[in-house]
């Protein structure tokens, strides 16, 4: 089920199945038949850690969504709530209950809270005079979720908010105790470096947390040699950025939501022959997608114009394979083909899905202005245009007529965020009559209410008014190289290939750091927002590893308050080049791309369209 | 969590640290403890002790008349709870012998008393320890964990406990200094729970506004915890004293987004305008106030009109939705939709909207363009590109690029004729024949190659237009004309 996780550098399945354990020990908590009552938003990342099936086994029979309102009936010994620690969800939570209690005075409650219980929630139930009607009030630590053999995620949307606007650091303290755990399973890191307040945060309270362990010292040998932390507002721009790699689009586009996306369903119509495709489906297409496909794993981390000539090579292998059966003679030989087939049914399938996918996004994206006239691609493109303008330092302290022609056509406001942050970055802020003239004609276009949105961003950095006259962002490009002329999309020997030339400044740090060195970019380190620093963590005699010859080191990356796929795509370019010597793992609160994470600084993000 | 705040008594230690049952409370109402059936029976036995524990009197029996606690919300829920609970009759015969009584501090009043004495699963805690959730069964505990079921915590060693939702005594934190050492200790543990809680349990509110603001980020997990409540009254008045009033007005403004009628809306709107925004903020406030005025009073006027039935434009376009709380852009398209012939001098001319909300050039140009287009009103849209000059001639200036006006008037399914005159000015002659193409407007096609002198790309149009059409004779004339210098 899970083993593209154990495929990596490190076997993340370990993890996963901790957490299967976990929670199974907690159904059976709760002996009898049973009904689990969902927190919408906990199902996602619920799917990465265990399907329907292991429920079942474990007496779930009936599964809802938490509505206010009475329950649904179901004859069922216990109800459990599986909820995140929030006051809102309290009250549904009491109604529930006051609601069922008339009818069914036999059924027992719970509530598994995830990742943790909260003083707050349980005083909100007491106040509703529900708290005492709970068997059991237990919490499901669910801090690192093994997203690929890669890849973890908290998956943590409001940790960004949460930490930069809210200075609420409880995300932070999650993060430790997963990194905690992390180490349990996988040995004490050596290393650990960071960049801003968060890592500096997160890194005390790991070493304090050590320190509480000692005497008793962890055995295992570490599998990961250095631990970089990485706080989101070192690296503001790139989030903004357009991701221009195969799965980055895909997320940009259609939303990647914990590992599923779901698409269009026209151009996944089988059409039969002679037949008039008159019922087309009208339910989106829903695709898991991560390495245990094959070809996702060897396509997704390409620059889109790289991935239709890998489609293409694919097919003909896969053509070649289906040909085969001419040569099948003897009965052996057919016997060897069929016994093949399923795989190669399921290579086809896959082909066909990801040249549907590439298809769609191939008509949002096509880039020749004056051949492609769908007003889609122009968009795309213009915008396109108009980022790498502000990437490359092009009259970022003008007001963009771009801009301003999105706002009067009513563009996602969304869409005009994103741009307009990235003008601030760029820029180390923007001219205040420049930031004036903005602010107005976005308040007048999508509605006044917006003051509260624009202040967000404001408070987190991403929109500003310049403060000191002085733009460093220059300096930061030019010795981190984050612009590279002659980006190969083809065959890419440099990271800004995953953004056509934008080279992520995260990931910038990331090599410098693994290649010369911090000490290098000194300068340019004190230029970003929060402190760098390292910490060596002591490993007991005999658990220093005894390195072969040419065998490459490991490093964990963990992004604070979100990382992009191009990002991610990024650091898997660099785990494979050949001379890098470095692996990497990488983990993060959340996965993101520039409209979820704008949507999650944004007060009523609903209300967002006129 | 706030289940295991149990409180603890030095001489019932002994009776903690010895009993095979770790400690336990229990919900003191009938109808809850019933519930907890026959799994409590194990501990039936440690029920008095627990009752004894109960030191709710304690908190009745407090005379807090030496500090004002009136303004937090807090402290009424809490009496009001606790008044609940002295009133009936305890369910379990009460043991009074030896309780000691715990000396309250007259400081204040502690608001820890909120959290006491409840249920939830102190009992399965105790019995299976599972407050330790941990992930992996290689995991060990921290040292720390081994004094369990001693009392005598320090801050730190607290703190650490809430965080694993251990049982801990707040109680023993009594003097003010002890109080913010542990919010100290709970602030740099990170964990806002943590640090609410603490902010919640030990400090008095008189003290709170004055030790919190030297303590940021215990500061902010109150405020953040008040939004969160609503407690909108006790969090304006934390800021007030803090002297953020930027965050108090806009908290304050925001409000206006859960009043559903338009009426109160305005007039709540209109109590927002003292408030301290930023002047920038401020301005943008007064509009939104003025722009929900004059909306409540175009609406009434609009919508009788509609239902009188004498006003033509209505009939022909009926109002699909109500104008009330859009933005402004979308009330001057509105405008220019159903008013655009007033005088400057009503609240729904546009001319007027512009001028009061100091609406830019382009953005009043782009919205009158999309609204009259709509109309299908080409005389209006005609005169908003005709400018005159000294001489009296006219030519059209636009101040957005006319391959957007094209845009815009073919959005709103403008026909050929019209299309082709906007396209044949655009400037850029590239631009030009991609927009002509994609509108088959042939004359602006063959026009701008005879102007770039490009003969092949006529040759090639020749092919793409109808056999023996006007186009198809006006290519052969230009192609036979001897006065042309092609370039190629």
């Amino acid at each position: 089920m899970a083993a593209h996780l154990s495929y990596g550098r490190v076997n993340l399945n370990i993890l996963r199945e901790a957490a299967r354990k976990e929670l199974r020990e907690f159904l059976d908590k709760c002996s009898g038949s049973k009904a689990i009552v969902w927190d919408e938003y906990l199902t996602g990342p619920f799917g990465l850690i265990a399907q329907y099936s292991l429920l079942k086994e474990h007496e779930v029979e009936k599964m809802f969504t938490l509505k206010s309102g009475r329950l649904p009936s179901a004859d069922v010994k216990n109800i459990i709530f599986f909820v995140r620690p929030r006051l809102e969800l309290m009250d549904i939570i009491a109604e529930n209950v006051f609601s069922e209690d008339k009818l069914h005075s036999s059924r027992e409650f719970h509530i598994l809270f995830v990742p943790r219980r909260s003083m707050l929630c349980e005083q909100r139930l007491k106040e509703q005079g529900v708290l005492g009607s709970f068997i059991n009030i237990d919490e499901y630590i669910l801090d690192l979720i093994p997203y690929d053999g890669d890849l973890l995620s908290m998956e943590y949307e409001s940790a960004f908010r949460e930490c930069y606007l809210e200075n609420d650091q409880t995300s932070l303290y999650h993060t430790a105790k997963g990194l905690m755990t992390l180490q349990a399973l996988y040995g004490t890191i050596p290393q650990i470096y960071g960049k801003g307040e968060c890592a500096r945060h997160v890194a005390n309270m790991m070493l304090r947390m050590k320190r509480e362990f000692a005497g008793s010292q962890n055995q295992i040998l570490p599998v990961f040699d250095t631990l970089l932390l990485l706080d989101r507002n070192v690296d503001l721009l790139t989030p903004l950025a357009t991701q221009l790699t195969y799965e980055g689009l895909i997320d940009e586009i259609y939303g990647i939501n914990n590992g599923y996306v779901k698409l269009p369903p026209e151009k996944f119509a089988q059409k039969k022959q002679g037949e008039a495709s008159k019922d087309l489906p009208t339910e989106p297409k829903k695709l898991q997608l991560n390495s245990a496909e094959e070809l996702y794993a060897e396509i997704r981390d390409k620059n889109f114009n790289a991935v239709g000539a890998a489609l293409s090579k694919k097919a003909k292998i896969i053509s070649a394979a289906f040909e085969e059966r001419h040569n099948a003679k003897t009965v052996g030989e057919i016997k060897q083909f069929v016994s093949q087939l399923p795989h190669m049914q399921a290579a086809r399938s896959s082909l066909a899905n990801h040249t549907s996918i590439a298809e769609l996004i191939k008509d949002i994206t096509s880039t020749n202005l004056y051949l492609s006239l769908v007003s889609a691609s122009e968009a795309f493109f213009d915008n396109l245009t108009v980022e790498q303008e502000f990437m490359t330092g092009v009259d970022t302290d003008k007001v963009n007529t771009y801009i301003e022609d999105c706002i009067a056509q009513k563009d996602p406001l969304i869409k005009i965020l994103r741009l307009v942050c990235m003008q601030s970055v760029c820029n180390n802020g923007l001219k205040q009559k420049v930031f004036d003239y903005y602010k107005r004609e976005i308040l007048q276009t999508y509605g006044y209410e917006h003051i509260l949105t624009l202040n967000n961003l404001e408070k987190g950095g991403l929109l500003k008014p310049q403060t000191s006259s002085r733009n460093n962002y220059p300096t930061i490009r030019k010795t981190l190289k984050l612009w590279m002329e002659d980006a190969n999309e083809q065959n890419p020997n440099d990271i800004s290939y995953v953004y056509s030339g934008y080279a992520p400044l995260s990931i910038r740090l990331t090599q410098v750091l693994a290649r010369p060195g911090w000490r290098s970019i000194e300068e340019v380190l004190k230029m970003l927002p929060g402190p760098h620093f390292e910490e060596r963590q002591q490993l007991p005699a005999g658990l220093h590893k005894k390195r072969q010859q040419g065998e490459n080191r490991t490093t964990l990356v963990f992004f604070l308050g979100g990382v992009t796929y191009a990002e991610i795509a990024a650091l898997r370019f660099l785990s494979q080049m050949e001379d890098s010597g470095m692996e990497y793992i990488i983990a993060t609160t959340k996965l993101i791309n520039g409209t979820t994470w704008i949507k999650s600084l944004m007060d009523r993000p609903e209300c967002q369209t006129p | 969590m706030l289940t295991s705040l149990l409180l603890l008594k030095p001489d019932e230690e002994d009776y903690w640290n010895s009993s095979k049952f770790k400690a336990f409370t229990f919900d003191d109402e009938d109808d809850e403890f019933s519930r907890l059936k026959e799994s409590k029976q194990a501990v039936n036995s440690i029920r008095r002790l627990v009752e004894e524990d109960d030191d709710e009197d304690d908190v009745e029996k407090v005379s807090w008349s030496g500090e004002p606690v009136g303004s937090i919300s807090w402290s009424v829920r809490e009496t009001a709870a606790s008044n609940q609970r002295t009133d009936r009759e305890p369910a379990f015969p009460k043991i009074n012998a030896d309780t000691p009584t715990v000396s309250r501090s007259h400081s204040g009043y502690s608001l820890s008393s909120l959290f006491k004495g409840e249920t939830g699963d102190q009992f399965s805690d105790s019995l299976s320890d599972s407050s330790v959730r941990l992930y992996a069964p290689e995991l060990r505990k921290p040292k720390s964990e081994y004094k369990d079921y001693v009392s005598d915590w320090s801050p730190e060693e607290t703190v650490h406990r809430m965080q694993q939702g251990k049982a801990v005594s707040l109680e023993k934190f009594r003097s003010l200094q002890d109080k913010l050492l542990l919010l100290d200790f709970s602030i740099s543990a990170h964990d806002g729970n943590v640090i609410t809680a603490v902010t919640l349990f030990t400090i008095t509110f008189t003290v709170l506004f004055r030790e919190l603001e030297s303590r940021q980020t215990a500061l902010r997990h109150f405020i953040h915890y008040l939004t969160e409540t609503r407690d909108q009254r006790l969090l304006l008045e934390l800021l007030r004293a803090l002297g953020r009033t930027e965050d108090i007005a806009l908290l304050q403004y925001k409000e206006h987004l859960s009043i559903a009628d338009e009426n109160k809306r305005r007039d709540f709107l209109k109590s927002c305008l003292s408030l301290p925004f930023s002047p920038e903020d401020s301005a943008h406030v007064q509009d939104h106030y003025t722009l929900l005025e004059r909306q409540i009073i175009i609406e009434a006027t609009d919508r009788q009109a509609e239902r009188g039935g004498k006003v033509e434009i209505f009939q022909k376009f009926p109002r699909r939705a109500s104008i009330l709380n859009m933005p402004l852009i979308t009330t001057l398209y509105y405008c220019c939709f159903y008013h655009y012939t007033e005088s400057e001098g009503t609240y729904s001319s546009p001319l007027n909207v512009r001028q009061t909300f100091r609406i830019s050039e382009k953005q009043f140009f782009v919205t009158a363009l999309a609204a009259r287009a709509k109309l299908k009103a080409w005389v209006d849209v005609d005169a908003l590109f005709t400018s005159r000059n000294w001489l009296g001639f006219t030519r059209k200036k636009s101040p957005l690029g006319f391959h957007r006006v094209v845009d815009i008037l073919q959005k709103n399914s403008a026909p050929t004729q019209v299309l082709q005159e906007y396209v044949g000015l655009v400037d850029d002659a590239e631009l030009r024949i991609s927009l002509a193409q994609k509108h088959k407007c042939h004359d602006i096609i063959i026009n701008t190659y005879r102007d770039l002198k490009d003969r092949q790309q006529l040759l090639g149009y020749r092919g793409k237009v109808e056999r023996g059409s006007v186009e198809e004779r006006k290519i052969n004339e230009l192609l036979d004309n001897p006065q042309i210098r092609w370039k190629n």
